[in-house]
Parts: structure tokens; C-alpha cells; sequence
């Protein structure tokens, strides 16, 4: 699971809450692949910040991503550089997902998250 | 020739003859995904391999090209007719300028007879050429390297069983480009590392994304992924992709293989390994396990397209996350991840869900592209499924029995969603609708079944 995709996800074990879930990783592995500069400035006004910073952060993978989005950023190769490492190549292999709200856990393995919840659940 | 409208060129597109219902909104939709607007003086004769087109520019020529898998080529008319003299003279009016940069002196060129539903001897198309003199060639004949190539085009009409002595349509016009014909053949199911038993047609695949209008930078989503074919597509033209589905074995890749000669799937059987088969990885987001009757997305996500072939209950289930309590067996391969098992996933909910959740989480613009399954004999245009924020682009039907087809449906997102759109109140006229498609599975079989018993027979004997 690549921390783009964490960013969009929300817990729906209730509607409205669950969001970010946290992340408790037993692997995390780091993939190189190509940095799309269009791309990359396309996410930023798209994921959610603050929860992007602290997952990474909780990851070890921070990469030195600044709290808030620097000004003119589309330009700015470096920042991007790092926005695209911290989304795209950091990717939780095992581990789960935890609601914040309900405590639910969703595991994650060989990478893929499973996010199914029993009928009970929902 | 007379130039039709404000700035625009006369464009004549050889079209290949299959997945007829298919090519109109694949060119429509990437003319417009070209910034351009579809015209066409041949709206009658859709059926014919050529159309003539009006574009603003080469350019958007070349960029339709780039994308579509229903068009092979597209070139400059220069002009046409109904007869010999016809095309002559409509040639004799196509401005000498517009000309001249193509057949001066310093290039050189190829003139190449190509004719549909009947076959010219080599003496035969050297006459066609010969008739051809009088044009204001300067350059020499190269057949190897030619700097620009001239199409000479005789259109015999559709019915081999009746093919006319003389062509009823004339054409004559400058090669631009050809279109992407050959990814039907490098994408083959065939040869793909990972596939399943409902894998999508790489010709249909590609037309699917291009309905949608993928385009670079995109994130495509498709919430039945299966074995992910759509999604291959759609990376293809550089969108970024991501997937979800039900099936946990599907996902991993475990199981069964659908491959004749292979009993089990290998061990790097998945999505993200046929991707990069294709050189594609950098495009894969992510596949999850999950029930796509409960989206797993935040508020505010949005994604550029969602692409799909839902399951039909015919040679996948249909499923969605039950009750613990009804619990039957579980599969091979089960672990605790997926204590949730599947109940009966009626295909009018399977609708339903599909288009409240392209309302709520499309872009404005964005596409919802996916297959409807149709017992012909009840389909009116009534039972398409509708949502007040989603507008019917197309809807191409795809023929699998005589009493069954398959419908492409092409929606595109016009109006934000709100939270009145989240009651079913709305919707609930329409749901009825919606009824009628649940039996489609009864009345699938209720035709298989017997001729399936019969071949049985047949076979013992």
C-alpha cells in the first residue's frame, strides 16, 4: 500500500469518521520508480496534508516533507522529488490499518490492504 | 476543395470493420478529449470503413490517431467524388498551394491504391495512378523512404455478396498517421501474464478507456478489478490506476488459473506483475480487498474516471459482504483475512451502488464507463440505469447470444453531488427499474442450460 492510496482511504466501519487510519507496519519497503513532475504537483492540493506528514512520519519515512505545502510548488523539483518518494515509493508490505474511531483493524499482506467488515460491522 | 466552416480541414478515416457500434463515441470522445468538437458530413453511413471528418488542425488529427483502436489511418482529403470525373474535378478545386509544400521538387513520395471489398490487379492500380497525372507532382517516386505518402481510395460498398462494378465512393488524400491498431495484437489476453476467466478483450479494453477519456496524470479507478485488464489500459495511456476487489484469491492472485494446462497460478500471478509486464508499474496505485457496495474512499476523494465490468453472475458471482451468521464454507486459501464472506449481490444493487458511487466520487467531467447485461427481448432504452448528477454519453450494444447482449455505458459526471443525491428518495422511481435486471441470470441460463445439456449429449455419443 503506497501512501497515496492510504491517503484517500477512510475507515467505513461508521460513516463520517475513521480518518486517517493509522498505520501499524511490520515491512515497509521503498520502490524506486519514475518521478512524473506533472503528476506529482497534480496530488499535492489532492491528498490531505497533515495526515500525509503523519503517516510518513509514523513510517520513518518522512523525507524531510515540510508540514504545509511550500508556495509555487509546480516548480519546485526538489520539494516534488520528495512528495513523489513519500507517496508513490514508500509502500507498506505488512501491517494493519487501525480505525482511529472504533479501533477495527485491517490487515495489510504481501501489500494489499483488505478493507472487508462482516455485516455486523457496518 | 471547399473548406467546410470556419477553419477547418476535411479529414477522410479508414475505420476497421469491427466493434461497429463502438467507433462512434470512441472518435467523438477523443475529438473531444482533443479539445475539438466531432462534425461530419456522414452521419447516415455509419456502418462504411470511411468518414470524413472536419478538424481544426493536423495536430488534432494526429492526436485522435494516437489513441483510437477503431480508426487505421487518417489522411488529408484532398478530394473526392462518386465517379472518376468526380473525384477529378474535386481535385481540380483542392487549392494548388495547399498543394505545393507537399509535391515540390526537394521531396519525394509514394502513391498507394488501396480499395475496399474488391481486389485490383498490380496493371489495374498502376492505371489509377497513371489517371492521376495531371496533378502537380514535382518530387520523385520513392517506394521505400517517401517523404510524404498519397492514399488513392475506391470504396466498393459493405456486401461482399454484391459488389458493384465501378466504386461508389472515390477518394484522394495525404497520409497523416495511422492509429493504434497494433496494441489489440501487443496487448493480447492471449499472452498476458495474469488473467481470469472474464478478462476483457484488449481491443475492448482499450475503446473502454478511450469512451472514458483516460488521459495522462489521470487516477482511474475500477471497483470490480478482477484481473485488472481495464486498468492495463488505462496505463497505457498514462493514467495512474487502482483497484478493489471482493474476491481476496483474485487479488493475491491464488487459486486455480483460468489458463487451459494450468491447474494452479503461479507464484507472482497479480495485477501489479501484469503491469509491469507491459512496462506499466510506475502507473499502479494500488488493488484492495474490498466490497465495492461500501466505498472505502475519504470525502473529497475524486477520481478522473471509473471503469468497469461489473459481475453478471454468469461466469463470476456476484457478491458482497454478508452476516457472519450466514457463514457457509470458505474457500481454499482462507486465512483470517477474510472472515467476511459474500451473499447474493442482486445486479439492480450492483447498479445502484455503481452510480451513486460515481456520483459522489467522479470529478466534474469525469467518466463512468461499464458493461450492462441485457436480455434482449425486455430492453427498452427505459431499464438504463439513471442518476440526476451522471448524463448518458453512449451506449453501444455487444451482441452474445440471440437473446442476450452486453451494453457499453458511457456516463459523464455534470453536476456536483450533494447530499439530497445520497437518499434513495430520489432514486427510487428509477429503482424500479433496476428490478428487471436481477433475473437476467435465470434467463441467461434458462436458454445455456438446455444447450449445454444437449452438447453433453451430443459429446457421450
Amino acid at each position: 500500500m503506497k501512501l497515496l492510496t492510504h491517503n484517500m482511504l477512510t475507515s467505513h466501519v461508521r460513516p463520517g469518521g475513521g480518518f486517517p487510519l493509522r498505520i501499524q507496519a511490520t515491512e515497509v519497503k521503498v520502490n524506486n520508480l519514475d518521478f512524473n513532475q506533472e503528476f506529482t504537483a497534480r496530488m499535492v492540493p489532492k491528498v490531505e496534508w497533515g495526515a500525509l506528514v503523519e503517516a510518513a512520519e509514523s513510517l520513518g519515512h518522512r523525507s524531510d516533507l515540510p508540514s504545509e505545502p511550500i508556495p509555487d510548488y509546480e516548480k519546485n523539483e526538489e520539494f516534488l522529488r520528495k512528495v513523489h518518494h513519500v507517496l508513490m515509493e514508500v509502500e507498506v508490505m505488512e501491517g494493519v490499518l487501525k480505525c482511529p474511531d472504533t479501533g477495527r483493524e485491517f490487515p495489510i499482506t504481501k501489500g494489499i490492504p483488505n478493507m472487508l467488515l462482516s455485516e455486523e460491522e457496518t | 476543395m471547399a473548406v467546410p466552416g470556419a477553419g477547418l480541414t476535411r479529414y477522410l478515416l479508414l475505420l476497421a470493420q469491427e466493434n461497429l457500434a463502438f467507433r462512434l463515441p470512441e472518435i467523438k470522445s477523443l475529438i473531444s478529449l482533443n479539445g475539438g468538437q466531432f462534425s461530419s458530413q456522414l452521419e447516415s453511413n455509419l456502418n462504411s470503413p470511411f468518414w470524413i471528418l472536419n478538424l481544426r488542425s493536423e495536430e488534432m488529427a494526429r492526436g485522435l490517431m494516437k489513441r483510437t483502436v477503431c480508426a487505421k489511418s487518417i489522411f488529408e482529403l484532398w478530394g473526392r467524388g462518386k465517379s472518376v470525373e468526380e473525384l477529378h474535378s474535386s481535385l481540380k478545386k483542392y487549392p494548388v498551394e495547399n498543394m505545393e509544400s507537399y509535391l515540390h521538387s526537394k521531396c519525394t513520395y509514394k502513391i498507394k491504391v488501396h480499395t475496399f471489398n474488391k481486389t485490383l490487379t498490380q496493371q489495374e492500380k498502376i492505371e489509377r495512378i497513371d489517371s492521376l497525372a495531371f496533378l502537380p507532382f514535382k518530387g520523385k517516386v520513392n517506394l521505400k523512404k517517401p517523404d510524404h505518402v498519397f492514399w488513392f481510395v475506391e470504396d466498393y460498398g459493405t456486401d461482399p455478396n454484391n459488389i458493384p462494378k465501378q466504386p461508389l465512393h472515390l477518394y484522394f488524400g495525404r497520409w497523416i498517421a495511422n492509429g493504434q491498431r497494433d496494441l489489440i495484437e501487443s496487448y493480447s489476453v492471449k499472452r498476458r501474464h495474469f488473467i481470469g476467466n472474464t478478462s476483457m478483450d484488449a481491443c475492448l479494453a482499450f475503446i473502454m478507456a478511450n469512451h472514458g477519456r483516460v488521459k495522462t496524470n489521470d487516477i482511474v479507478f475500477d471497483p470490480f478489478v478482477g484481473t485488472g485488464g481495464l486498468l492495463i489500459a488505462a496505463a497505457h495511456f498514462g493514467a495512474y490506476v487502482c483497484g478493489t476487489d471482493i474476491d481476496y484469491s483474485t487479488v493475491h492472485g491464488l487459486g486455480k488459473a483460468s489458463r487451459k494446462n494450468q491447474k494452479w497460478r503461479g507464484p507472482d500471478e497479480n495485477i501489479r506483475a501484469n503491469l509491469r509486464q507491459y512496462g506499466l508499474e510506475n502507473y499502479y496505485l494500488d488493488v484492495l480487498v474490498s466490497d465495492a457496495s461500501k466505498p472505502i474512499w475519504r470525502n473529497g476523494m475524486q477520481f478522473d474516471a471509473i471503469i468497469t465490468d461489473p459481475p453478471y453472475g454468469i461466469r463470476e458471482a456476484t457478491r458482497r459482504t454478508g452476516s457472519q451468521k450466514e457463514m457457509t464454507k470458505v474457500t481454499e486459501g482462507s486465512t483470517e483475512n477474510h472472515i467476511s464472506i459474500s451473499s447474493n449481490y442482486h445486479l439492480s444493487d450492483i447498479l445502484f451502488d455503481l452510480l451513486k458511487f460515481a456520483a459522489e466520487y467522479l470529478v466534474i467531467g469525469g467518466r463512468l464507463v461499464y458493461w450492462l447485461p441485457v436480455y434482449k427481448p425486455e430492453y427498452t432504452e427505459e431499464i438504463l440505469p439513471q442518476h440526476p448528477c451522471l448524463k448518458l454519453i453512449s451506449n453501444c450494444e455487444q451482441t452474445l447470444s440471440s437473446h442476450t447482449s452486453r451494453h457499453l455505458i458511457t456516463m459523464e459526471k455534470v453536476k456536483e453531488f450533494e447530499d439530497e443525491d445520497r437518499s434513495s428518495n430520489i432514486l427510487e422511481s428509477q429503482y424500479l427499474s433496476y428490478k428487471s435486471h436481477n433475473s437476467f441470470r435465470e434467463k441467461y441460463f434458462s436458454g445455456v442450460t438446455k444447450r449445454i445439456a444437449k452438447e453433453e449429449k451430443d459429446n457421450q455419443k
